[in-house]
């Protein structure tokens, strides 16, 4: 009499512990996305680095004392130098031009907290030449190397302002807009998650 | 036009003026302090330098709209300030100025530079006063005085070249580095056209 009666306690406990699993995974998966491949991660890193090796982000990962300009990338004009902390120097900073938004009065881009990326962050060769993918993902995957950041903080640092600022450049002073990145910010952000959540894969 | 209020040199100002208009010409125009002066309206020359927030700031690539409460500092303050009477009393004994239009800026720079490093060395004067144009002909500087000679400039926009000189060697055009052709004078301001600056392109 009892064991029919155990049989059936077990599979209605079972069945309640099955849904409850399945609707956490769920849950986790409707909050992060569903875990990506490493063929999906790899997909998504190419979208991420065409974006990155856009002049607009990757003016200021330079390998040199200096950011660049333009969509050319040439050397950032009027003498600006690196500075030891990335933001210029004493009497020559990044902010002596740059203030916290674009100013399309004047053509100046704008952005909270503009300075250079740290040496650690180059994207660029000695020759300012923009290295390779797999380099790059390297780079950006390297704890020592990207102020210790995991995959969480780097989605949260691609939601910076001064990241976001490669989207909303401004006019230059001849009244031109500049050029934006080959995806859009949705997008740039989707690839972000995606590949961060296939365990941040690296081309070979 | 909207209604900004200032505070410059430590004094409130209030003007009103288009939120686009640089920072550079409220000061002149708006609140009648001509030290500051305009150069190139693209940052490139340092002329119009000023503090803003504590900060040496190209005040011609500045909108009003963008200046919030950061107080301003012009030169005029420069007098009565420690470190700035004393780039000034440098800039007398030395012999500095030739025709003086540059060195409002000049000065603003020095003296962020020396309140930040008051003892800078070569490379740190090189750097810093680097984007501040001068032209004519170069003094022997020490540490304190922050002007060591003519600084070459290149504005690939304005393809605007600085005769590099100095007292020794003499002016050396070099234009011709990026195969540009020197063109007029005419496009910049007759006062700092000395026959020193060549527009090329």
């Amino acid at each position: 009499m009892l064991r029919p009666v155990r049989t059936i306690l077990l599979a209605i406990l079972f069945s309640v512990t099955s849904f409850a699993r399945t609707a956490s995974r769920n849950q986790e998966a409707t909050h992060a996305g569903a875990r990506s491949t490493r063929a999906e991660g790899l997909t998504a890193w190419q979208q991420i680095y065409s974006v990155m090796s856009h002049p607009r982000c990757i003016n200021c990962h330079t390998d040199g004392d200096y950011p660049q300009q333009g969509d050319d990338r040439h050397r950032h004009l009027f003498n600006v130098v690196r500075g030891p902390e990335g933001k210029g120097v004493a009497a020559l900073q990044c902010a002596t031009c740059h203030q916290s938004s674009n100013a399309d009065s004047t053509g100046m881009p704008g952005a909270s907290g503009w300075h250079l990326a740290p040496l650690s962050m180059r994207w660029q060769d000695a020759n300012d030449k923009i290295v390779p993918s797999s380099a790059v993902c390297k780079t950006v995957t390297d704890r020592t190397r990207n102020g210790g950041l995991d995959g969480a903080a780097l989605v949260k640092h691609h939601q910076t302002e001064l990241v976001k600022w490669a989207w909303q450049p401004g006019l230059r002073n001849d009244g031109t807009a500049r050029s934006v990145p080959p995806i859009n910010y949705e997008q740039f952000m989707a690839a972000t998650r995606n590949w961060v959540q296939a365990g941040m894969p690296c081309p070979r | 036009m909207e209604t900004f209020k200032l505070t410059v040199n430590g004094q409130q100002k209030e003007v009103t003026a288009d939120p686009g208009t640089p920072l550079l010409w409220v000061l002149r125009e708006d609140v009648k302090m001509t030290g500051t002066k305009y150069g190139c309206g693209i940052a490139a020359c340092g002329a119009c330098t000023v503090h803003l927030g504590g900060v040496p700031t190209r005040s011609c690539v500045v909108p009003i709209s963008l200046v919030g409460d950061r107080p301003i500092v012009t030169i005029e303050a420069m007098a009565d300030d420690p470190v700035g009477r004393v780039v000034q009393d440098a800039w007398v004994s030395e012999d500095v100025v030739q025709c003086g239009y540059c060195q409002s800026g000049q000065i603003m720079s020095a003296v962020a530079l020396l309140k930040n490093t008051p003892k800078p060395t070569d490379k740190d004067i090189e750097e810093s006063m680097g984007g501040n144009l001068r032209v004519g002909m170069a003094h022997g500087a020490d540490h304190r005085e922050a002007i060591t000679g003519v600084r070459h400039v290149q504005v690939r926009e304005q393809h605007v070249e600085v005769f590099r000189s100095n007292a020794t060697q003499g002016p050396t055009h070099t234009c011709c580095r990026d195969h540009l052709e020197p063109v007029a004078l005419q496009r910049l301001p007759q006062h700092i056209a000395h026959g020193v600056i060549v527009l090329c392109q």
